[in-house]
């Protein structure tokens, strides 16, 4: 019996601590920062986590202390009618310190997050290394890299890249609902409303792969609404980039080929645009380089071959209420669709 | 021994009073509002019903081939039920595609203009579902394209309901309420019904 109270109070203990532990790294951490906008709310959240883990184990402390002498005082049952002087200023001078003290970590605050909040804003456009205009639709996300020259615009869906150490400006939209922009490791949140168009800005300092997720309410599938942001050193990004803005690869053998025939006769053609093709309807992804994503249905899948077929065939089992139909394409079809689409790199 | 028997239902619903217990009749009528609640609980199930999985299609043009010559009013012999018309929600999706799928293009907000107008009481081809349906799948002469294959057979029948609300068809607590962008004409919950008629005007 000794034993099992012991053993509870241990495991609770080990368990708290391991959960302290566990959010100490990851990929969707908003205290693991890779940035410098996300450096420096990191650093308002710490500085208001102790402050108010202090003042919190105060404040305990001050609640244990008063009911401790609430029963010493109930005890010899005498009530205080006129209290001394003496205890009366002190009382008084407690009071007014504690309420000094209140105001002044109340201003600190107010200091500390309004220059958090300054420090978010792009002020000099020239510190803009480039523009992704990014649209909110439900439940994914349009990516569209803008550029002063026409033939490097080029439209992807949940996978941004990024160069390592550039400021990039987001221009964000939504085309149906209000969605809300959050990459923790890198920034802050920002909606995407429509018919307004806002502006925040994410600069990564180490290269990797960051989880983003829609934090604001959009609908049936909004938790299964994230992208990844790939952080990489500028010569990747550079052929990332090259090879986004081509055209999608011709279908060279017969099942491809097959693929793309199905593609333009079923119901494919009515949402997705492949470049290069007639495809170009602007409802659901763009496809023209599906083959080289990660992942799939917003980062809801890794883009395998498998997940892909039952993807097409029946998505709404992995994301229900999702726009995109149950296809009931027959197997050869289907396997030279998956063939032709895993094709385009 | 009658005045006696009165008396002494007298003093037990007296009796009754002081323990405070509520007569007979209070007890069924809670009953009944109780019941009424219950049962209005259930009422509303089929327009809020969602199906994200494709439903047994009730027809399927698939079987009907342009090949038979018939003439303009087309469609199956049997009238029958859209389940859509029922559902507030494939009403409103119905809505959805009908912008998304560009219907909108030669239709416009129901106005017509390249297509013939969708919000007033002509039919060339008829007003059931079944005919809407054949329109959308196999297409119609003089321009209205043929989606068989390219849509599916549930979002047809969405579409089917939207269009049938457009000129006011279906129930007001199905027809979509409100536009999510700015108003080109009134919601088609606002709409009153028109009574539907056969016209041969030649298709525009």
């Amino acid at each position: 019996m000794i034993e099992t109270t012991r053993t509870i109070p241990r495991f609770i203990l080990t368990l708290v601590l391991a959960l302290c532990v566990s959010s100490c790294g990851g990929i969707q951490n908003a205290i693991n920062p890779a940035g410098p906008n996300a450096e420096n709310i990191s650093r308002l959240w710490w500085l208001m986590f102790i402050v108010c883990s202090i003042v919190f184990v105060l404040v305990m402390i001050a609640v244990l202390l008063s009911l401790r002498q609430r029963t010493t005082e109930a005890a010899d049952r005498v009530p205080l009618l006129q209290p001394s002087e003496e205890s009366e200023r002190r009382r008084r001078n407690v009071v007014i310190s504690l309420t000094t003290i209140t105001v002044i970590v109340l201003f600190v605050f107010l200091i500390a997050s309004y220059s958090s909040g300054r420090s978010l804003r792009l002020n000099d456009p020239t510190k803009n290394g480039l523009t992704i205009e990014l649209t909110g639709h439900q439940w994914w996300w349009e990516v569209r890299y803008m550029d002063v020259d026409a033939s490097n615009i080029f439209t992807t869906a949940n996978e941004i890249h990024i160069p390592v150490g550039v400021p990039v400006m987001f221009s964000l939209r939504g085309a149906d609902v209000i969605h809300s922009f959050w990459v923790p490791n890198l920034a802050g949140k920002k909606d995407l409303i429509p018919g307004k168009i806002s502006t925040i800005w994410i600069q990564a300092d180490k290269p990797g792969v960051y989880r983003g997720q829609c934090a604001e309410y959009c609908g049936l599938q909004h938790a299964k609404m994230a992208l990844w942001v790939v952080a990489e050193p500028q010569e990747q990004f550079n052929a990332w980039r090259q090879n986004q803005t081509q055209e999608a690869v011709a279908a060279a053998s017969d099942t491809q080929k097959r693929g793309q025939q199905v593609f333009f006769s079923s119901t494919c053609v009515m949402c997705h645009a492949i470049n290069g093709t007639p495809a170009g309807s602007n409802i659901g992804p763009n496809l023209t380089h599906i083959g080289s994503r990660h992942m799939l249905g917003a980062a809801t899948l890794v883009n395998t071959r498998d997940h892909l077929a039952q993807w097409i065939k029946d998505s709404q089992t992995f994301k229900p209420g999702n726009r995109m139909p149950q296809n009931n394409l027959s197997d050869a079809d289907l396997q030279a669709l998956v063939e032709y689409l895993q094709s385009l790199q | 021994m009658l005045e006696e028997v009165t008396v002494s239902k007298k003093i037990s619903h007296a009796a009754a009073l002081r323990r405070n217990e509520k007569p007979a009749g209070a007890a069924s009528l809670r009953r009944c509002v109780g019941i009424l609640l219950c049962v209005l609980c259930f009422s509303a199930c089929k327009r809020e019903q969602r199906q994200f999985t494709t439903p047994p299609a009730t027809f399927k043009s698939y079987d009907v081939t342009m090949s038979d010559i018939r003439p303009g009013v087309g469609g199956l012999p049997m009238p029958v039920q859209n389940p859509a018309d029922q559902r507030a929600f494939d009403a409103n999706q119905g809505k959805f595609l009908y912008s998304q799928y560009n219907c909108s293009g030669c239709h416009f907000n129901g106005g017509g203009g390249i297509g013939p107008p969708l919000m007033d009481e002509k039919w060339i081809y008829g007003d059931r579902p079944e005919n809407i349906y054949s329109t959308i799948v196999e297409g119609r002469p003089n321009g209205m394209p043929s989606f068989r294959h390219k849509i599916p057979d549930s979002q047809v029948q969405q579409l089917v309901a939207y269009v049938r609300s457009m000129s006011g068809q279906l129930r007001k607590d199905v027809a979509p309420t409100r536009n999510d962008s700015m108003n080109a004409r009134r919601s088609e919950q606002r709409t009153e019904r028109k009574t539907p008629q056969q016209t041969t005007e030649p298709p525009q």
